[in-house]
């Protein structure tokens, strides 16, 4: 008997910005299948023009809530490429210290509060505090942790205060700093462990799916690269950052107002999965174990995997951030004179950074006077939607031979979407299986 | 007597959700929070939904008719409306489109596929429904919602401080950042925040909009003085305050 298939899912739960998932089947015959991003437009593009150096940060902050240390940092990076503002040794330390904080906020968020309902079994992590309260606890503490590093370093987790170009306004005191460092060595590490025997009892119940596709993230570095490197691809090849254009080739899609992005292939992902394959001997020795016991390694095709990559960065972050606080500590903290005024030439730069959903560019060019002619931001969550949409298209078919109801596939598709830990105010785009 | 539950829904418009996250981030308040809540409708955290609500906070500026159509039904079926964040209470950082020619934005972004996204001017919730308190700020200090949401379940509807950053950056005991030649809003933009920025020695950029009365005029001399340009100072005026300056022009 032929089947007809009509999935519909308008404003997916449980991500950051407004998708829907449309999947039409008739006959047999995969008809419609997408994402679709009908998030409101943001225009920040067009909101950096004629705004000034110092400005620039303040603004793309605001791109995404969840992002907003990601965005400060790349656009910092662009501004101080374009405009030759040098940065310090501990500046670069500092915000490696803040990023490893906003890596491990957004993550337990994704992985605790937005993904773990669905391998739990439960509707929200506010069910959850009735059927597992010490998961839940588990997640606030250690997302409890996260904030406070980044709050120290930052100002604040939201819209960090202190990053301007050049360096930071404030810096923590060295008490603030070693007290960090025994919270995370007593406390984030075993409970990062808790949340994966968590996660590894229901391990099953991560799909299993795979589609081989391409991944790409900052790669090619002295170590895992969150702040620094080259672009990388499991396709085996690296490019300089400032050539990002050749590899994220942005194309505008009628169902969605976020821009979709191929490389050589029809389509690429992005994030920790991308990650980790692309640096996955980078990884700390204990986050590879973690790792390991969910039979993760290089190369992963199977997308479900990115929550498990997230957690696994988790581990390498909270180790890292144990060894930058070592570092600092020893090194003595200087206060910095971040520049307030600028003179100089125009100019162009690319900043690329690593942010919890992938890898992510800002391109500005200066005037003379230091205020914006022309900005290009590329977002993760753009990067991955051409990917969803094939990893979806390639899904329903599978799901449908392995004879899933209607619902079983919708659960499922919502779980991918999820999976990709999809930032759609950030890119302004998500499922509808109709 | 056991206390009913506060009905609470959240919803999100044009904006970065940073202020819900914010709200999820009260990791050490949450549960204590819930004691006397009851989140019927939230989307970015749950896949429940209610529309029976006592409440309804409203995050991210109107941009959209999508937009317009959709807060007129939460109106409709909330009680009391609350705005949370400088997104939906002021037009906030969107706002910075304001004055500038909405076709034009949409080419530069998306070029000959622009009509394909409808936008609307960059409003405040306050332009299109009544709105019955507001929670200021981008992000929101949590202090500043702990107090509202105190003085809330109290039974008032809280009201904004109508005096600047200035008083409270006094009260920190920090030094002066305009009196360095460091060009700080917080002489004109609305107390509530405890000077968070000023605090960690970064000007004040204005997100929570401007006092009633500011004196602008004054505010410009002092950027002059600072060595801004007219067009830095109008840049700085409309990070945030737009849409509020678009009224008093």
């Amino acid at each position: 008997m032929s089947k007809t298939v009509s999935i519909n899912v308008e404003h997916i739960t449980r991500v950051e910005g407004h998708g829907n998932i449309v999947v039409r089947v008739r006959d047999d015959k995969l008809e419609t299948c997408h994402f679709e991003v009908v998030e409101a437009p943001r225009f920040f593009e067009a909101m950096l023009k004629g705004r000034s150096w110092y400005e620039a940060a303040i603004i793309t902050s605001r791109i995404c809530g969840i992002c907003s240390i990601g965005h400060q940092m790349t656009s910092l990076k662009a501004t101080e490429t374009a405009l030759k503002i040098p940065v310090s040794e501990q500046t670069v330390l500092f915000r490696k210290l803040l990023v490893d904080g906003s890596i491990l906020s957004s993550h337990l968020l994704h992985v605790l509060f937005l993904a773990a309902p669905d391998v739990l079994g439960v509707p929200s992590a506010f069910a959850l505090m009735d059927s597992n309260p010490h998961a839940v606890e588990l997640a606030l503490k250690t997302k409890r942790l996260a904030n406070d590093l980044c709050d120290a370093v930052g100002g604040r987790m939201i819209h960090p205060i202190t990053c301007v170009p050049g360096g930071f306004t404030d810096l923590p005191t060295p008490e603030v700093l070693r007290d960090l460092k025994t919270r995370y060595e007593k406390e984030m590490l075993p409970m990062l462990f808790e949340v994966a025997d968590i996660l590894e009892s229901v391990a099953e119940n991560f799909p299993d799916f795979t589609r081989e596709t391409e991944f790409i993230s900052l790669g090619d570095a002295s170590e895992y690269p969150f702040y620094d490197g080259r672009i990388a691809s499991t396709d085996g090849e690296t490019y300089p950052v400032d050539e990002y254009l050749s590899v994220t080739n942005e194309t505008i899609v009628d169902h969605s107002t976020a821009k979709h992005t191929h490389n050589k292939r029809a389509s690429y992902m992005v994030g920790a999965l991308a990650r980790l394959n692309n640096n996955f001997d980078k990884l700390t020795d204990t986050a590879k174990q973690v790792a390991a016991r969910f039979g993760l390694a290089a190369v992963n095709h199977n997308p479900f995997m990115n929550n498990v990559a997230q957690l696994v960065e988790c581990v390498h972050c909270a180790q890292t951030v144990i060894g930058r606080i070592d570092d600092l500590l020893q090194r003595g903290i200087e206060p910095e004179k971040p520049p307030r005024e600028w003179k100089g030439k125009p100019g162009r730069g690319v900043g690329s950074t690593e942010v919890p959903r992938g890898i992510l560019f800002h391109d500005y060019t200066y005037d003379a006077t230091g205020r914006i002619v022309k900005a290009n931001c590329v977002i993760p969550t753009n990067q991955n939607f051409a990917n969803v949409d094939l990893d979806m298209q390639a899904f329903v078919p599978e799901m449908l031979q392995r004879g899933m109801d209607d619902n079983a596939m919708q659960f499922n598709l919502e779980m991918l979407v999820r999976a990709y830990d999809p930032c759609i105010s950030c890119s302004v785009h998500m499922v509808k299986v109709d | 007597m056991t206390a009913k539950k506060v009905r609470v829904g959240f919803f999100d418009f044009t904006g970065c959700e940073g202020c819900q996250l914010a709200k999820v981030s009260m990791e050490n308040e949450l549960p204590q929070i819930l004691e006397h809540i009851e989140i019927v409708n939230f989307r970015e955290a749950m896949s429940e939904k209610s529309w029976d609500m006592d409440v309804a906070f409203i995050e991210g500026s109107i941009t959209t008719p999508a937009c317009v159509e959709r807060i007129n039904r939460i109106r409709q079926a909330a009680p009391i409306l609350v705005t949370l964040g400088a997104c939906s209470t002021i037009g906030g950082i969107n706002a910075i489109r304001v004055g500038r020619d909405l076709d034009e934005i949409r080419q530069e972004v998306y070029g000959d596929k622009r009509y394909l996204f409808p936008s609307l001017p960059v409003m405040p919730v306050s332009a299109v429904v009544k709105v019955d308190a507001s929670i200021y700020g981008c992000p929101p200090n949590p202090k500043d919602v702990a107090r509202f949401l105190t003085q809330f379940l109290a039974g008032k509807i809280p009201q904004a401080p109508k005096y600047p950053v200035c008083i409270e950056c006094k009260l920190q005991g920090n030094a002066c950042l305009l009196v360095q030649g460091i060009p700080c809003m917080g002489v004109v933009t609305r107390a509530g925040c405890g000077a968070w920025c000023p605090s960690k020695g970064q000007f004040c950029y204005g997100c929570r909009g401007l006092i009633p009365d500011a004196n602008l005029d004054a505010l410009r001399i002092s950027f002059e003085e600072c060595g801004l340009s007219q067009q830095e100072i109008d840049n700085k005026l409309h990070l945030f305050s737009g849409r509020e300056l678009e009224k008093l022009s």
